[in-house]
């Protein structure tokens, strides 16, 4: 019996040994590896293994237990449908970048000391810029570069934050922390960059829907779950992520509404659900808690299957703005059921996934009377609905005819889609399941009561009625081609303005410098050593030599004379003698 | 099921009755959940979620009230030239 690897292991050697092989022989490889990272990961025991020490410290890879299984379960999952959604990409970049991500996300969650955590923590980053840069297009090759200066910096606080923690508990092991001290803020904004927390979350909606086709399907699952999974670990009930995660959950929806690409009202709407996952680590309950991890686990199944429909509509179509599709379900009536059962989860319908958690963070707002949050959340659900439900699928499959009549998706996107839609349903009718994996046991949450059903499914269809008469009245935001602001304004043009002003000022003080002191005064000083003796020479002896009865000419041909003798360093003694000479008799005068 | 062909060109939604079917399902579902919460016995957290309609008001004034801000307040200050950031 050969002993389990740690949880990242699997996904990275894997990736390794893909270059080595080709065609179908790769793609089996591929989708052999979540099979065996989810054997390992049963065969692992519960509790720390795969310690060493180092440095006196001890390096955990493989920290088990109930809320790192569950992100565990959920990222090979993940890791296995998109492997699938992907089959036809050959590209080994791609490919082997894909791999990597998984197995760092896994990494990350497994990790027990924040050695090996911050190590994982990287790679995401690295790895995930590849699947952006893999684009190759101009807007993927400057959102990539945002993306990684971003994280570069957020890696850098969460690392400063580590080294004050460590100092300061004399411990690496990572787990639960709180706000008390430097370090403990500094990771709590570390991790809330890979949270994507407002203001923070410019490099979602940047970069998320200019990556790959395939390669936004993996970033909308890992990044930022890895980023609540940490959360979750480390600082559950604190109060300052109740009214962070309510902002989250709130801000998007309004960009989502005027947003024309269909994949960043995706984005902006990936920010809103992790919103309600950061209220319900905020709020920090047990029920709470449950929540935000049941719907981490719904969010990557359902987010993902909205990536990977429209996904599916840029593949075959090459567009992505809502102004340039429209009326799809007519030829890709699949990937529309597929949108529309994503869609459904998402908005939270009864009998799809949203449903059975999104209630239990709201819940757990009501039950700690935080009426404001619930309001916003409740606002939020709405809201959700409204773009992400109805908005998506509406432009892409039904609004008017693009005359476009693409194909239906390909077989391995639609297998890949319906395993997604499947459990989506599935959970959201046997939410049981999902239940017992939950990290608090017993979870004791029942989703299917008659008036949450009928309240729940009221807000859902007046959204709708909302959405109706606003369309047909002619008030709904038309489409348009347009770019809209965002906070990273102010890195991409206030930053801009910035680098000009520099560019002026410093520029413009360098180029003062370098004319007069660096060329006029240099060499008005080399130039002065150069000819100081020769000319100081003359001028001393020019007088005696006048004295002698000598003309113009015969001066100014002795004055080039002596000029020469300087420059060739053969001056005749006696020259040199009745220099020093006179030189000395004046001294001697003026002293 | 949606998408059905009819024939060679038309689709289900090109025919004007499914459209209308679609409306008057709609609608009558708005109709039988507000009179479904009338036999509804209720658990709630806050006062207001006992108000006849509370969910349904608030679903419909939350989307209208997203997309006026939307449009009138944030577009005007946040739109901008597709080319603007090139």
């Amino acid at each position: 019996m050969i002993s389990p690897l740690p949880p990242a292991a699997v996904f990275i050697i894997g990736a390794l040994l893909v270059p080595l092989v080709r065609g179908n022989l790769r793609r089996v490889l591929m989708l052999a590896l979540p099979f065996l990272a989810f054997i390992n990961l049963v065969y692992l025991p519960m509790g720390d293994s795969w310690t060493a020490s180092f440095l006196g410290q001890e390096l955990v890879l493989a920290r088990v237990d109930r809320l790192s299984l569950v992100f565990g379960y959920i990222f090979i999952l993940i890791g296995l449908i998109t492997t699938i959604y992907a089959l036809h990409v050959e590209e080994t970049l791609q490919n082997v970048a894909g791999l990597l991500y998984t197995g760092s996300a896994l990494g990350v969650v497994f990790a027990g000391d924040f050695f090996s955590f911050f190590i994982f923590w990287e790679l995401l980053t690295v790895f995930c810029v590849q699947l952006i840069w893999a684009r190759r297009t101009r807007a993927s090759m400057g959102a990539g570069y945002r993306y990684l200066l971003f994280h570069a910096a957020g890696g850098l606080i969460l690392l400063a934050g580590i080294v004050l923690h460590v100092q300061h508990t004399g411990s690496i092991a990572f787990g639960l922390m709180g706000l008390n001290g430097p370090g403990s803020f500094l990771i709590f904004l570390g991790f809330g960059i890979n949270c994507a927390w407002p203001l923070l979350h410019t490099w979602l909606s940047d970069a998320y829907p200019e990556a790959t086709i395939t390669g936004t399907v993996f970033l909308s699952a890992f990044t930022t779950k890895a980023a609540i999974y940490a959360l979750a670990r480390a600082y559950p009930g604190t109060e300052a992520l109740i009214y962070i995660g309510a902002a989250m959950a709130g801000f998007p929806i309004f960009f989502a509404v005027i947003e024309n690409d269909l994949r960043r009202v995706l984005a902006y709407s990936l920010i809103n659900q992790v919103g309600f996952m950061v209220v319900g680590i905020g709020i920090g309950t047990q029920l709470a808690i449950n929540g935000a991890v049941a719907h981490a686990f719904n969010d990557i199944l359902f987010k993902g299957l909205l990536f990977m429909t429209m996904g599916a509509v840029m593949y075959r179509t090459g567009k992505i703005n809502a102004t340039d599709l429209g009326g799809l379900y007519r030829t890709m009536p699949l990937t529309c059921i597929f949108c529309i059962v994503g869609a459904a989860s998402i908005s939270a319908f009864p009998l799809f996934s949203g449903f059975v958690s999104k209630s239990m963070v709201m819940d757990a707002a009501g039950q700690g009377h935080m009426r404001w949050i619930w309001f916003v959340l409740l606002f939020a659900s709405a809201g959700v609905f409204h773009h992400a439900g109805i908005k998506i699928p509406y432009f892409a499959f039904f609004s008017h005819d693009s005359g476009l009549r693409p194909k239906e998706a390909p077989p391995h996107m639609l297998v890949a889609m319906g395993m997604a839609a499947f459990l989506c349903i599935f959970i959201g009718t046997f939410p049981q399941y999902l239940y017992s994996i939950l990290p608090y046991q017993p979870v004791g949450y029942e989703p299917y009561t008659v008036p949450h059903v009928v309240s729940q499914l009221q807000i859902l269809f007046f959204s709708a009625l909302a959405f109706a008469l606003l369309l047909l009245s002619g008030i709904y935001p038309a489409e348009i081609r347009c770019v809209n602001l965002d906070a990273d304004w102010f890195y991409r043009k206030a930053g801009r303005f910035f680098y000009g002003f520099m560019d002026i000022c410093f520029n413009r003080l360098n180029r003062i410098c370098d004319q007069w002191l660096a060329k006029s005064l240099t060499g008005a000083i080399n130039w002065f050593f150069r000819n100081a003796p020769a000319r100081l020479s003359t001028w001393l002896l020019m007088p005696f030599y006048r004295l002698g009865g000598a003309g113009a000419e015969k001066s100014r041909h002795f004055a080039q004379s002596i000029q020469d003798a300087f420059n060739n360093g053969a001056i005749p003694i006696g020259l040199s003698a009745a220099v020093s000479g006179l030189f000395l008799l004046l001294l001697f005068y003026f002293k | 099921m949606d998408t059905k062909k009819t024939n060679g060109k038309t689709y289900l939604f090109d025919k004007p009755q499914n459209v209308k079917r679609v409306f008057i399902f709609f609608y009558s579902a708005l109709v039988v959940l507000l009179i479904a919460e009338f036999f509804v016995h209720k658990h709630p957290h806050f006062p207001w979620e006992e108000w006849w309609g509370f969910y349904a008001v608030y679903g419909f004034v939350a989307c209208v009230l997203l997309v006026l801000v939307a449009k009138y307040i944030l577009r005007p200050l946040v739109k901008r030239r597709e080319d603007y950031y090139d």
